[in-house]
């Protein structure tokens, strides 16, 4: 697991890191033991104990049962908009960078109207249209963020496309798609794991607004459909939101400190040496590489006119 | 028996601008020519025009025979069996002419693997023998590196293996000692010159700096605005050059290099 060791390097890898860990956990723990079930209702407003740890809410229904399950809503939110952002805006970045002008352009121009969209509004009509399942916002997130994701791809395709290693690749016969493969999408790598956590992030809370609004399927608790069921009640009861909110933050946050460990840690460049092969060969002084004396230099005797000013 | 490369009237335009015109010449197998001109002058086209790397915008007109095949027109896919292969290239810049997030050793063993079809161990085996060809110290070590771990002439003498990996007919090398420090160069320019004469491999040797010409070519051809002003043998040419800028180039040479035995003459 060398890659969690490289990401926890950095700070905000650290952090994300742990706050990653502690939302995966509150899933794994949803699935073996939840201590009520989250619909049921009993008791209203009562405050932290050992009973009910985060409390219940207007209807009496436990609040720290329904931060666990809503987890599991946030989770495949998250990881489903974020996989699709990725597969359309690296394919779309990617054909619109490489294939010639005709196609590239038009592509180019696509994304610009599919950008044109706004990611919320577009996962409300498409909400409005379908039911308000989490497959049909997985992709009303996914694809209008993947768009996104496909313009600052495909600047950045072309920036690698201009390298000299691109022209060296191409140089020794290396085809086009061997090139992508090998050449670009490593280098893109760090650009699409950032945008992608930004996207899971996103995802969380577009959900989480969507649900509050209350046009989701109410047939699953999750962390929205909890704080919009509390948010008339938040001037008398302020501290039932306290849990659920923070939960909602975290795993935000997490996706997007995650995302900038990660970059720091795919970027062999970032990395101190000694990681593996036991340390990095010498950089200097080895080669037998000594000063040039050509023929051309050696042959006539100079005048030395221009030596006679030089210190 | 055909010249191995035999350019003919090669003339490259960006619309109406000539960047080429109308230049040809010869390299024989196992033969080695320079081509000397300042920036601009368009060696770097010529050369890339040969294996039909030109940008999309440029115009190519004239021949390229490679073998008894002619290049010019062939489709690119075609030329990419050549690339690599029969035809290699060393860049000028070997700070960008790696990927850096790719190891040297599978980057040297890219052209073998795509050419010769070598499974992943052969290619890494054939990688640290190449390595250890162009001189890097500690060849099975140095494999694994990144491209920043090593020095400007490490790197170059990684680009030298990857060009040299499938035994190519015809090594194009593109400034190859110009992103390097004076003190570098000779080491690479005289791994250069004993690799192609190994392996009988002919060298298009492109430079802006004429006293290196000597070192690694036989004959020479000068460029100046895409055309050839004087080609001929590299000796005679330098001891006798006949065209005013050919002149001019050696006289700027002299000035740069001064002999170190003056400089000390003088301060003492």
């Amino acid at each position: 697991m060398s890659w969690v060791r490289a990401t926890a390097r950095s700070w905000s890898g650290r952090v994300g890191l742990v706050l990653m860990a502690v939302f995966l956990m509150t899933v794994v723990m949803s699935y073996i033991w939840v201590p009520y079930d989250p619909r049921r209702v009993g008791e209203r407003w009562l405050g932290m104990s050992v009973d009910h740890w985060f409390g219940t809410d207007a209807a009496g229904k436990d609040l720290f049962s329904q931060v666990l399950v809503g987890a599991r809503v946030s989770l495949f939110v998250a990881v489903a908009s974020a996989l699709i952002a990725g597969v359309v805006g690296v394919t779309l970045g990617v054909i619109s960078a490489i294939t010639p002008r005709v196609l590239g352009e038009s592509l180019a121009y696509f994304i610009d109207v599919l950008i044109a969209l706004p990611t919320l509004v577009l996962a409300l009509v498409l909400v409005g249209l379908f039911k308000g399942s989490l497959v049909t916002v997985s992709l009303a997130i996914g694809v209008s963020s993947g768009v996104v994701l496909a313009r600052i791809l495909r600047a950045e395709v072309a920036g690698v496309l201009a390298r000299d290693y691109i022209l060296a690749a191409h140089a020794s016969g290396t085809s086009t798609w061997r090139t992508v493969r090998r050449h670009v999408l490593p280098n893109i790598a760090p650009i699409v794991i950032v945008q992608v956590s930004l996207i899971a992030a996103l995802a969380i809370l577009a959900e989480a607004a969507l649900s509050f609004l209350g046009v989701m399927s109410r047939s699953r608790p999750s962390w929205g459909q909890t704080l919009g069921e509390l948010q008339p009640h938040v001037t008398l009861h302020p501290g039932a939101i306290v849990f659920p909110a923070l939960f909602l933050v975290a795993a935000t946050l997490g996706f997007n400190l995650l995302g900038d460990g990660l970059r720091d840690a795919t970027d062999p460049r970032l990395r101190s040496g000694g990681r593996g092969a036991g340390g990095q060969p010498t950089a200097t002084g080895v080669l037998p590489d000594t000063a040039v004396v050509s023929p051309l230099v050696a042959a006539p005797p100079t005048t030395t006119t221009i030596a006679g000013t030089d210190r | 028996m055909t010249a191995l490369l035999e350019v003919k009237d090669l003339t490259v335009r960006f619309g109406d601008h000539v960047v080429v015109d109308e230049v040809s010449f010869t390299v024989e197998r196992g033969g080695r020519l320079g081509v000397i001109g300042e920036s601009g002058s368009g060696k770097t086209l010529t050369a890339l025009s040969i294996i039909g790397l030109v940008p999309d915008s440029a115009l190519v007109s004239g021949s390229v025979q490679f073998d008894g095949q002619q290049l010019l027109g062939r489709r690119d896919g075609d030329l990419s069996q050549l690339r690599g292969e029969q035809i290699a290239m060393v860049f000028q810049n070997p700070q960008t002419a790696l990927n850096p997030l790719m190891r040297v050793g599978k980057q040297v063993a890219e052209p073998l693997r795509r050419h010769h079809g070598l499974s992943k161990v052969a290619a890494a085996d054939a990688a640290v023998a190449l390595c250890e060809r162009v001189g890097l110290p500690d060849p099975s070590r140095s494999v694994r590196a990144y491209p920043h771990q090593l020095s400007g002439g490490q790197r170059q003498r990684v680009g030298i293996a990857m060009a040299l990996a499938c035994r190519p007919a015809l090594l194009i090398a593109d400034e190859p000692t110009t992103a390097l420090d004076v003190t570098v160069q000779a080491g690479v320019l005289r791994l250069l010159a004993e690799l192609v004469a190994e392996e009988d491999t002919a060298l298009l040797f492109i430079t802006h700096d004429i006293a290196l010409v000597p070192l690694v070519a036989d004959d020479v051809l000068v460029m100046r605005r895409g055309s050839i002003v004087e080609a001929g043998a590299a000796e005679a040419v330098i001891e006798a050059p006949s065209h005013p800028y050919t002149i001019e180039l050696l006289a700027a040479a002299r000035k740069t290099a001064l002999p170190p035995d003056d400089h000390v003459k003088v301060l003492s």
